[in-house]
């Protein structure tokens, strides 16, 4: 049923239209596919601010069919959008909340789309000597024992929630003047914890593509810190379900997570994603 | 997350002090402007029509920019401050209040100048009397620049931050929450911030009516 669809349009643009449709072809694709209306993608400001979705993107909209609008958002609010059905796919990083997610019925399929990790970052001179601990959770203890500045994101995101997971790991209660929370996306915090020597944790990516910063890496490896990123089609009558699927099959296609592992690599020397899916 | 009326306080002040300072430069340069007769002027009142329109966010980033640690002023440590963030409403609300003063003064009856001048009035007498008929539009001015600095949101994000428990404001905090799918809270602020307009509104209609009125008789 799906694939006689396009068939058939192919073969009505092929009899109507082919003057039309050259030029921004894809290569592969020799016509417009059929539209399918809009579809909203709620993902993380970490996925925005990397730049990866502005290079996958058009390739999935020529491909499809459907018009995506990206909603940059934190997790939480990502999921809030899924649960009230103003999302039709989600690309999140949160898997304790995606699991009940879907747990209460709300999205029709989950898969691994891809990881990169979070790092830790200060200013270069290292006050809290973090650079020597063993893992991220020491790190964090240091920090605290020094009251060194650490900016959190404090929004409910994904990495907001890792943080709060690594400071339970390192059996710390952050407060007091030396921890603040900025409330808002991570390019941001980095600029603010960077203008304020403070430490931070941000996802790679973000890190790499944000400019202008003095902060360092210091901290860097470890489970601790992985970062995966999972897609969500919503379930739901309300949703655009056609297009929901195209996407989440199409971004772990063989095709799609080639180009995923290839970001990053010309402009920063290593990948930013390693994809994950399976087949 | 700050406690409401730790926000509330927190605008308030900011927006304050920023006005208080703002009337200081503000009156003063819109009464200049509404009776000086020399060159200038109007290049100047030109400035002045603009910076009443120039987005808050602009403002935002000029000042940030001075105010970065790279920035020719970082050594002062301003940025993600609260008076960091007052300097830029300070050039927020000036504009406006030098405006709406320019504007009101000129509404006074043209020939009350001249009169106050025949009666001997001295230079200091007779602008402390135009403000004082114009006070209604004074205030106005005050309000209106109030108004805009507290409702404002993209210079307190770029200079403030939003920093929980230090800068962060009403309507920082209405952008966050709506981030995070929380309305409760914001709708609060929202609510803070529609009454407010609608207060300082309600006074400029009533300085209109009243040039209005001026205008008539």
């Amino acid at each position: 049923m799906r694939f006689r669809f396009p068939l058939a349009a192919l073969i009505a643009i092929a009899a109507v239209g082919l003057p039309a449709c050259g030029g921004d072809d894809d290569g592969g694709g020799t016509s417009s596919p059929p539209d399918r209306g809009r579809m909203l993608l709620a993902t993380t400001t970490s996925t925005r601010d990397s730049g990866l979705l502005d290079e996958l993107l058009p390739r999935f909209e020529r491909q499809s069919g459907c018009s995506v609008k990206t909603l940059a958002v934190g997790s939480g609010e990502a999921m809030e959008l899924g649960e009230r059905r103003d999302a039709d796919v989600l690309l999140v990083h949160s898997p304790e909340d995606e699991e009940a997610f879907m747990a209460e019925g709300h999205g029709a399929s989950r898969k691994a789309v891809m990881h990169n990790d979070f790092v830790l970052l200060g200013p270069p001179d290292d006050p809290a000597r973090i650079r020597q601990a063993a893992d991220a959770p020491d790190a964090l203890t240091r920090i605290s024992e020094q009251e060194e500045p650490f900016a959190s994101r404090g929004d409910d995101s994904g990495t907001h929630s890792k943080e709060l997971s690594l400071w339970e790991a390192a059996d710390v209660e952050p407060s007091g003047s030396w921890y603040f929370e900025t409330g808002q996306g991570m390019g941001e915090t980095l600029t603010i914890a960077d203008q304020r020597q403070a430490y931070t944790l941000s996802d790679r990516g973000t890190f790499l593509a944000t400019e202008n910063l003095d902060s360092e890496l210091l901290v860097e490896g470890g489970e601790d810190l992985l970062n995966p990123y999972h897609v969500i089609a919503v379930a739901g009558d309300e949703v655009n379900r056609e297009c929901a699927r195209a996407f989440s099959t199409w971004i772990t296609s063989p095709g799609t997570q080639r180009a995923i592992g290839r970001f990053g690599v010309a402009e920063y020397g290593e990948p930013l994603f390693v994809p994950d899916a399976e087949g | 997350m700050d406690a409401i009326h730790e926000v509330l306080g927190r605008s308030a002040l900011v927006s304050l002090t920023a006005t208080a300072i703002a009337l200081l430069l503000g009156v003063p340069l819109g009464t200049w402007l509404a009776l000086s007769r020399l060159r200038g002027r109007r290049l100047m009142a030109t400035f002045v029509n603009t910076g009443m329109a120039v987005p808050t966010v602009v403002i935002g980033l000029i000042v940030a920019l001075f105010l970065w640690r790279s920035g020719p002023l970082g050594e002062l440590e301003l940025i993600y401050t609260l008076r960091g963030m007052i300097i830029a409403q300070i050039l927020i609300a000036t504009p406006l209040i030098a405006g709406i003063t320019m504007a009101g003064l000129q509404a006074l009856p043209p020939d009350l100048a001249d009169q106050l001048r025949a009666l001997g009035a001295g230079r200091a007498q007779l602008i402390v009397r135009l403000w004082l008929e114009a006070r209604v539009p004074l205030l106005a001015a005050a309000m209106a620049g109030f108004g805009h600095a507290i409702s404002e949101v993209g210079a307190a994000t770029i200079v403030g931050g939003n920093i929980h428990g230090q800068t962060q404001v009403m309507t920082t905090s209405i952008v966050e929450q709506v981030g995070r799918g929380e309305f409760g809270e914001a709708l609060i602020y929202a609510g803070v911030l529609l009454a407010l307009a609608f207060t300082i509104n309600a006074l400029l209609t009533s300085v209109q009516q009243r040039a209005a009125s001026w205008a008539r008789s």
